[in-house]
């Protein structure tokens, strides 16, 4: 067993956790965030894409250890009393259809807007989804909605 | 701004969504849960010889380890297919027997042998790994074909040389003469690949016996959860059906795979009641690409018959239709009735016949998957069509328009009888939106830069809106296909819809609160729409085969009819004017032409209050309705799409993709446009990307996203997408159905830009980079040869 602490949405969590166990069972069975999503457990398709001091991991390849004393932010703690750019621009552009990539989607996409700027054409985004797969909108508004969320991020 | 019929309302179900609050199957928690893990057969093939199961059940955290003689001990029943398919003697369908742990015998690897159920998710799978199978192993095939041959295993003892039935539709001497006395004849050898469905959200149960009420609760991944109900009650004895609810929650992405009713399913609720805990499964991506049931796997050689002047005058088809290793709830219809109607395609032939022989493989289970036999049909018959335009030295474009069906009804040989389209105004529309007059332009500037460029063409038609139920209990269906709907008015006035439709993406909530919006004027914030759950829907068939708005919707429309007559009363009499004077319109009740005016909530409310209602009539407002349709809808288009190959790497780019569809009324084209775009993507994957590959042995070689591939954002283009309507006569919305003709119509499409590109007709899918590559050097060597 290990003991860790980490502040998850801006609030101090911690416990005792089994060493195999992974930052995505600790967010999800722990403390109850279930917003992110396990879709093939071997880094492919980005349904479980938080922030970890600010940069886009993937929660089911990561141990819980691994972010012991880190900042992790989860698609539950993006909004405040408004919607995020990022998600209101899944919601106007139709970007979703069932929800479950959604919010790796929108995780993967602010860090994006991170990384490379609010002004991101359509080539990059295709480009930089390289780890997100989507099976119901065939991408098509996903990058219409990054496109808008960047640009009012 | 209206949120009426045909409106673009963004969804009311995203916030949910959007903030992670959506709740699926996997985020369901009880108190005291218990994990499932099942142990799975590595062999394709196999007695089992014996299981020991001493080591795992002395695991601390195990709360037991079962296995398929303590499943069919307590009485649990087989898995069975519920269409009942007769081969062409007259013979029934040679159904092998199913146990949700395999007994005896494991038929694919991947098979449950046994389940244990622990503490908790890694315990269950650490004991899972001790449970010991001693395996005789036996020899298997995969490939369909080979299944048929003499001296094959044999896969099931019911189903002599691996044949479950030989079925055949249309007259086989007529066409067979038709083709003989043709002009042309086009032949071809046509595979249509296996493909795993792939939701996102991987198959997951969660499962609760209560002893003290003798009841269960399952919620679970389901496209259909009253189906599941019966399918559990009636036949599998796992529960009565007054004793068990099922709720499918947020479902993320079906197409197919979530319709069926899966052995985990089954024994999570038998060990439920086995260790009086609450059970939970939730599948691995690998276990989904072993489990979920696969789609498509046929291998067709068809012959098709052209007279002088490029008339169609035969098509003959027969085709072998991989079923896997057992039957799977809807795997007969698939390849038959979803399949082999369609074989007349857009086109007016007066000869079609099509032979299916299906056959078992010791693969994972064949079923419906988006599109669901039709896609199989469009992709033959859109290939047949490009081929033999190619033969005949005629523009594939006009050598359909020759063909195309233009007046309706149409009648085909193949059972279905289309009511409307227009089938012209798709091709114009797609021809125009894809310069298709400019192209040879832009292959000439292709070729000057070193990519080979070309363009195909399809044209589709499916049939939705499954299914007239006397119609398909004629053809075998153990089920009717209508739907059910209860609109419940509130006495404030706001509206509840409950639905036998199931949303796992598709924007119930939005688009079906439009029609209260369009009928009565209510803000679609006033509506709730209520589905995936037993205890609170009477009944309901579910959604697949694009069937929630033709059918779904029409239910409702059904028991809005019933609503809206009985306001109209109760506010006649409220007002003392003739009910057939009264008008309801912006959440306002009217005396036409007045100024005699009650708020909807005021009629609703009066309803309720029963103080003042008309001599007789019962109080309240809510209202229920079945409906079955009259007939298929049939939704069609045309798909232009446009690639640029590499010749050095082999590799495709989709310059461009063009799609013009009819799918009749249209509630909420932004919600229809995300349809078609998603469909497209699963097309375009089948036809450039996905294969489900098993080796010599059996074993699932693509059995993760590391293996089996996906089709990722940069794979894929932005699509054109429009829309020519012809509205449905069948329907009261007129609406045909909109989910799955993206995945049936753009294969073809993309196959035949890639031949028309390089000049090689010889491409199966999927049209890999090395395939393409070698299509290119085969021309190449011929061409050199010459």
């Amino acid at each position: 067993m290990t003991s860790i602490s980490m502040v998850v949405n801006g609030r101090s969590v911690g416990g005792e956790v089994e060493d195999r166990t992974l930052l995505v069972e600790f967010i999800r069975e722990n403390l109850r965030l279930t917003g992110t999503h396990v879709g093939c457990d071997t880094s492919q398709c980005g349904a479980c894409v938080v922030h970890v001091d600010g940069k886009a991991v993937k929660a089911c390849t990561t141990l819980a250890a691994q972010a012991n004393g880190c900042e992790v932010t989860t698609i539950e703690g993006i909004a405040g009393d408004e919607l995020h750019p990022m998600q209101q621009a899944f919601k106007d552009n139709h970007g979703l259809q069932c929800g479950f990539c959604t919010p790796g989607m929108i995780m993967a996409a602010t860090d994006m807007v991170n990384r490379l700027g609010k002004d991101l054409d359509e080539k990059t985004i295709r480009a930089e989804l390289e780890g997100n797969i989507c099976r119901c909108t065939g991408y098509h508004n996903i990058v219409k909605s990054i496109q808008d969320g960047a640009s009012k991020m | 701004m209206s949120e009426g019929i045909g409106a673009r309302v963004l969804r009311k179900e995203d916030k949910r969504f959007i903030t992670g609050d959506g709740k699926y199957t996997d985020d369901v928690t009880n108190h005291g849960q218990c994990y499932a893990a099942f142990v799975r057969s590595p062999h394709a093939h196999a007695n089992i010889k014996s299981i020991d199961k001493s080591a795992a059940e002395a695991i601390v955290g195990v709360e037991g380890v079962f296995d398929g003689h303590q499943l069919t001990g307590d009485g649990i029943g087989n898995i069975i297919c519920g269409w009942a398919v007769n081969s062409k003697d007259g013979s029934p369908m040679n159904m092998g027997a199913w146990s949700a742990l395999a007994t005896n015998t494991v038929r694919y690897a991947g098979d449950a042998v046994a389940v244990v159920i622990a503490d908790s998710p890694a315990n269950a799978k650490t004991a899972a790994e001790a449970v010991v199978v001693d395996y005789e192993v036996l020899s298997s095939v995969t490939d369909a074909g080979k299944s048929l041959e003499a001296g094959v295993e044999q896969i099931h003892p019911e189903a002599p040389n691996n044949l479950i039935f030989d079925w055949e539709i249309g007259e086989q001497a007529a066409t067979e003469e038709a083709i003989a006395g043709a002009a042309h004849v086009t032949e071809m050898k046509v595979i249509n690949n296996r493909v795993s469905p792939n939701p996102m959200e991987p198959r997951s149960a969660v499962a609760t016996f209560d002893a003290s009420e003798d009841h269960y609760t399952l919620y679970t991944t389901s496209q259909n959860p009253h189906v599941a109900r019966l399918v559990l009650s009636a036949f599998y004895q796992v529960a009565p059906e007054h004793k068990l609810r099922v709720i499918a929650p947020d479902v993320g992405g079906g197409f197919g795979a979530k319709i069926y009713i899966y052995p985990e399913e089954i024994v999570c609720l038998w060990a439920s009641m086995k260790t009086k805990r609450s059970v939970k499964w939730t599948s691995d991506r690998t276990e989904a690409f072993l489990t979920d049931a696969h789609g498509r796997d046929h291998i067709t050689t068809a012959k098709m018959g052209f007279d002088k002047n490029n008339k169609i005058v035969g098509f003959q088809v027969d085709t072998i239709a991989n079923l896997g290793a057992y039957m799977s709830l809807f795997s007969s219809a698939t390849p038959t009735y979803l399949y082999a109607t369609l074989l007349s395609g857009q086109y007016n032939i007066a000869n079609v016949h099509g032979n299916v022989r299906a056959v078992y493989t010791n693969t994972t289970p064949v079923d419906a998957y988006r599109g669901a036999g039709r896609p199989e049909a469009a992709f033959l018959v859109e290939r047949m069509l490009t081929t033999a335009a190619g033969e005949l030295g005629v523009d594939p474009a006009e050598l359909r328009r020759a063909n195309f069906i233009t007046e309706f009804p149409h009648q085909t040989p193949v059972i279905m009888a289309y009511d409307s389209g227009d089938f012209n105004a798709n091709m114009d529309a797609a021809m125009k939106a894809s310069d298709y007059a400019g192209f040879e332009a832009r292959r000439s500037e292709a070729a000057s830069r070193g990519k080979m460029r070309g363009i195909g063409i399809s044209c589709y038609i499916e049939a939705c809106g499954i299914a007239p139920s006397a119609a398909v209990g004629s053809l075998g269906a153990g089920v009717g296909l209508w739907e059910s709907a209860e609109v419940r008015v509130n006495p404030v006035g706001t509206v509840e819809i409950l639905t036998g439709s199931h949303s796992h993406g598709q924007g119930h909530e939005t688009t079906f609160a439009q029609l209260i919006n369009d009928r009565f004027g209510l803000p679609a914030d006033n509506v709730q729409v209520v589905h995936g759950d037993t205890d609170k829907v009477q009944f309901g068939m579910g959604t697949y085969g694009s069937r929630s708005g033709a059918v779904g919707m029409s239910a409702i429309v059904k028991a809005l009819d019933k609503v809206e007559a009985k306001a109209k009363k109760i506010a006649a009499h409220l007002l003392e004017a003739d009910e057939g004077d009264i008008v309801i319109e912006n959440g306002e009740v009217k005396v036409a032409g007045t100024d005699k005016t009650l708020g909807w909530h005021e009629v609703c409310l009066g309803a309720y209050t029963a103080h003042n209602l008309p001599e007789g009539m019962e109080p309240g407002l809510k209202e229920g309705a079945f409906y079955d349709p009259a007939n298929f809808t049939f939704p069609a288009g045309c798909y232009i799409c446009e690639v640029e190959v590499d010749p050095e790497t082999g590799t495709t780019d989709i310059v461009q993709f063009v799609a013009s569809d009819d799918f009749g009324t249209i509630i909420n084209p932004m919600i229809v446009e995300g349809q078609v775009h998603g469909g497209i993507a699963q097309g375009v994957g089948q036809a450039l990307l996905e294969q489900a590959v098993y080796d010599d042995n059996g074993q699932l070689l693509t059995g993760s996203y590391m293996d089996y591939t996906m089709p990722r954002a940069d794979d894929l283009p932005s699509y054109t997408v429009s829309h020519e309507t012809t509205v449905c006569p069948g329907n009261p919305l007129g609406i045909k159905g909109c989910g799955e003709a993206g995945a049936i119509g753009s294969p073809p499409a993309v196959i035949n830009a890639i031949t028309d590109a390089i000049g090689n007709n010889d491409l199966s899918m999927p049209a890999t980079p090395s395939k393409v590559w070698a299509a290119i050097q085969a021309t190449q060597s011929k061409q050199a040869a010459e």
